[in-house]
């Protein structure tokens, strides 16, 4: 049962993924490109946690709690670049 | 039974997640695109992580938190940074397909 919905999951997310990558090279403006990239990074969180439990194993977690604070990061001071021109004032 | 409410949860993600970037791929101006993965995703992830909390907690037999700690950073910085890029838009001054505040052509009343 789980299996059969984790597939469903993994081609879901897959093709979540798909899209997002379609808007993070063609998005018009470089807000739509961060925000392709934010969204990029949530969603390899759901791949890696779905992985987790395909294979049954916790080292996942810490790689998406990692992912987690690296691309928050990461968005807040590409935000910051475009508000100010500087990240570092 | 566990194991269908999992099953349910896991799937449900899966589309949660689906429909946030479809909205972010097919939504035709940047404040639009902003609201579908904001909200749609996070509450996909939720989904997914809750559902692989409950699991490893029947898998191990004791509660597993490493998921709480995820969901609970996801639902913290979500709102910042949709706060930030909408700011940075504005600043931009980015086509939109309604009138941005403070740019009205007809007074208000």
């Amino acid at each position: 049962m789980i299996d059969i919905a984790l597939v469903i999951a993994f081609t879901l997310v897959g093709l979540a993924v798909a899209f997002t990558l379609y808007r993070l090279l063609r998005g018009p403006s470089a807000p739509d490109r961060i925000l392709a990239l934010d969204t990029l990074y949530v969603n390899t969180i759901a791949l890696l946690v779905l992985l987790g439990i395909h294979l049954g194993s916790n080292i996942y977690f810490e790689a998406a709690l990692l992912i987690a604070l690296m691309g928050f990061v990461g968005t807040v001071a590409l935000c910051k670049f475009l508000l100010r021109g500087d990240i570092i004032e | 039974m566990l194991e269908y409410l999992l099953a349910f949860l896991i799937v449900a993600g899966g589309v949660f997640t689906f429909i946030g970037s479809l909205g972010l791929a097919r939504l035709r101006d940047f404040y639009t695109r902003l609201h579908g993965p904001t909200k749609a995703t996070t509450l996909g992830v939720g989904c997914i992580l809750i559902a692989s909390a409950a699991y490893f907690s029947r898998l191990q037999g004791e509660p597993s938190l490493h998921e709480v700690l995820v969901t609970l950073f996801l639902f913290i910085t979500a709102p910042v940074s949709a706060h930030l890029l909408a700011k940075a838009a504005l600043h931009l001054e980015l086509p939109s397909l309604t009138p941005r505040p403070g740019e009205r052509d007809a007074p208000q009343e």
